[in-house]
């Protein structure tokens, strides 16, 4: 690592506009990765398109496979990585679904594999549009999983995406995610960085054991008896559990370069906030927005923007909501879990809290699902509600739905 | 190495590539393909071997032991096309970007069953075929899912008795006859595809895998395997089982090459299918008085595809 951390090389900053397909596919230029597998899925599909134009113009000499399926897509990057190739791949919605079973050996065989998800809802009914159903759905597969508000934090997001997967203390598959549509399609204004700085960041993929090393065969993906099989899933928890500082390290290096930080999470006017929002994605943009007319109007708010969901910093989300000293905490879920109680941040979010031994109210909303629009007037409703409830006027609601047909 | 000079014995002093010790059953007609197909790799040629999950898998890689002495990787059930795509993407990358050596060859392989090729992994083994990946999918076909306990597949034959199709007082076993994977691959138009078994001297087995691995481009090789659990015959009798399915034409040599249709055995003197399916217990309630309408059945359908193939090699 410390060899890593004489690279860091300042960049310009190189203003543009694009939207958050190009500035991944942007990112994936300046990376030249060895190996890209991937299927076509809206919308995330702009990205293979993109890789495929600087392939075809020889300006990158990233090997594209033109899989058959998603499934057949993280089969090969599995293969790829294996063997010892820088790989990754994109996909969105049932795409990732029908990885579900890859995503898993993905993680368990260890490989740095980088997956971009432009986060769609899963079917049914089949629709197109943003939530977060897909990236929640893998949650528990052993992926690192960071998430993006804009199309520059989704560009920042997949350069540090290497080094955290790559690091020997971690060693597991990241995914990149984004919202679709909102994040993936809109062109906005962001600020890229040049290509030998970000290549000197993301430095040569080196190894260990790979299929590919002369004279030195290995074996991958073994039968496992329960004698053995505990002490691997137990090495492969620890190693989540050290992505975190590896994060942090990462994302310093990051500052360094571009002059841009990013932690687990951002504060936005949390301190001496009454009531706080805990959001993630795209809406987070709406929700500080909507907090930046309710301070004007007098109101005590402020906005966590989750951006690191897996590994999950429990810890410092209890304590930054601690040390806010806010009164109630809404959190907020752009996708269902169907346990009849709650999303999954609405269950994780309160256990730590918890088990941190802070108690606050909590409420926990489910928005925008299936692309349902989330609106500052949303966020101002949810407020007042908050209020309410900490005030002793109303019970909080359990699970509630927000921007519902009547 | 000219075919004239091929000699099993001489073929035998090779290392081996697959160590004795792994957890197959004595007898397994999976590992005698495989270990056949493994001498085929000149020496000095590295491969990565590929294998989908089955019995070949858990009982040669359990951890912390592994009996492949070349690279190895097995992933899922119905994924080894798309594995090994990946794995030999990956040698094309690293060998343009210099991160290999120009003297380290690799060669792929990747062994599945029938279940793992003909049906979960069919479409992952089309579109690794397809997209041309230069590699061999070798299938060692034992007609039904051994590893799970034996029940049927699109490979097991019409009225075999199977754990899913059991023969019984108003079932005769499987009802319908088996797919015909390999004419379904050289449908795919790729460079080689061959259809083998455990011969005599398994010079027709070594000489398809040789030309499989080194035939530019995919390659895809059928190989019959018989399974004494699921097939139900004397084990020490695996040879004759294999001499029958081609004396019968139930199961015949040929080769498809760059499009080309070879037939490369013809029998003398074409035995009645009653001969492959006798000695095996599976097709034991043919043999009841009262059923030799399935036995005539299935002689019509082998005879059906026995002019299909020769019709077919004929026109080249």
């Amino acid at each position: 690592m410390s060899k890593k951390k004489e690279n860091v090389m300042k960049s310009k900053s190189i203003p543009e506009r694009m939207s958050g397909n190009e500035a991944v596919s942007y990112a994936i230029r300046q990376v030249n990765p060895d190996v890209m597998p991937a299927f076509p899925i809206t919308p995330s599909t702009e990205i293979p398109q993109m890789v495929s134009t600087f392939i075809a113009n020889g300006e990158i000499d990233t090997e594209f496979i033109p899989v058959e399926s998603e499934h057949s897509a993280m089969s090969a990057a599995i293969g790829a990585e294996a063997a010892g190739a820088r790989t990754m791949t994109a996909t969105s919605s049932a795409g990732l679904a029908l990885m579900w079973e890859e995503l898993l050996l993905a993680a368990s065989n260890r490989l740095p594999i980088a997956l971009t998800l432009v986060n769609r809802t899963l079917s049914g009914p089949i629709n197109i549009n943003c939530d977060h159903s897909d990236g929640m759905g893998a949650r528990d597969t052993g992926w690192i999983q960071i998430y993006a508000e804009n199309n520059q934090e989704a560009y920042d997001n997949y350069i540090q995406a290497f080094p955290i997967a790559e690091d020997p203390r971690v060693h597991l598959p990241i995914m990149i995610c984004q919202d679709g549509f909102i994040t993936s399609h809109a062109v906005e204004n962001i600020e890229l960085l040049e290509d030998e700085p970000v290549k000197a960041f993301v430095g040569e993929y080196e190894p260990e054991e790979f299929l590919l090393n002369p004279g030195k065969p290995v074996a991958v993906g073994p039968y496992s008896v329960s004698a053995y099989a505990m002490e691997a899933k137990k090495a492969q928890e620890a190693a989540m559990e050290r992505a975190g500082e590896v994060i942090l390290e990462v994302a310093e290096r990051f500052a360094q370069m571009s002059g841009r930080s990013y932690g687990f999470f951002e504060e936005y006017r949390t301190e001496d906030a009454e009531y706080l929002m805990v959001i993630m994605g795209s809406a987070a943009g709406t929700a500080k927005a909507a907090v930046d007319i309710l301070r004007e109007e007098g109101h005590k708010v402020g906005v966590l923007k989750l951006r690191v969901f897996r590994p999950f910093p429990e810890k410092e989300i209890a304590e930054a909501i601690k040390r806010s000293g806010c009164k109630a905490v809404a959190i907020m879920d752009r996708c269902e879990s169907y346990n009849g109680c709650s999303g999954p941040l609405g269950s994780e979010i309160p256990a730590g809290l918890y088990r941190n031994k802070v108690m606050v109210d909590t409420v926990n909303y489910i928005y925008g699902l299936a692309g349902r629009d989330f609106t500052v007037d949303h966020v101002r409703e949810i407020f007042a509600e908050l209020k309410e409830v900490a005030q002793g006027e109303k019970e909080a609601p359990n699970h509630k739905y927000i921007g519902l047909r009547e | 190495m000219k075919a004239n000079d091929y000699s099993l014995k001489t073929m035998m002093e090779k290392p081996e590539r697959l160590a004795p010790g792994h957890r197959m059953c004595a007898g397994c007609g999976a590992t005698i393909g495989v270990r056949a197909v493994l001498r085929a790799l000149h020496e000095g040629d590295q491969a990565v071997i590929g294998n989908a999950t089955g019995c070949l898998e858990v009982s040669s890689y359990m951890y912390p032991y592994s009996a492949w002495q070349d690279s190895y990787i097995h992933n899922a059930f119905e994924n080894a096309g798309a594995t090994l795509s990946g794995v030999e993407t990956a040698y094309k990358a690293l060998k343009k970007r210099g991160k290999l050596a120009d003297k380290d060859n690799f060669k792929f392989i990747t062994f599945g069953g029938d279940g793992g090729t003909y049906d979960i992994g069919f479409q992952s083994l089309s579109g690794a075929m397809e997209r041309g990946h230069d590699m061999v999918y070798v299938c060692y076909d034992n007609g039904a899912y051994m590893n799970t306990g034996i029940q049927r597949s699109s490979a097991t034959p019409m009225f075999a008795d199977t754990t899913t199709t059991p023969a019984g007082k108003v079932s005769n076993g499987k009802i319908q006859y088996r797919k015909d994977l390999s004419a379904i691959i050289a449908e795919h138009y790729v460079p080689y595809v061959a259809q083998t078994t455990l011969t005599r001297d398994f010079k027709d087995l070594h000489r398809k895998a040789e030309t499989a691995i080194y035939t530019e481009g995919a390659a895809f090789l059928n190989m019959m395997t018989p399974c004494p659990r699921g097939w139900r015959y004397d084990m020490s009798e695996i040879m004759e089982i294999c001499r029958l399915a081609v004396e019968t034409c139930y199961w015949p040599l040929f080769e498809v090459v760059e499009g080309k249709w070879i037939l490369n055995y013809e029998p003398k003197n074409k035995l009645p299918i009653e001969d492959f399916l006798k000695p095996q217990g599976r097709f034991k309630h043919l043999f009841k008085p009262g059923n030799e309408e399935l036995i005539e059945l299935f002689q019509k359908e082998v005879d059906k595809r026995w002019e299909d193939l020769q019709y077919r090699c004929a026109r080249g």
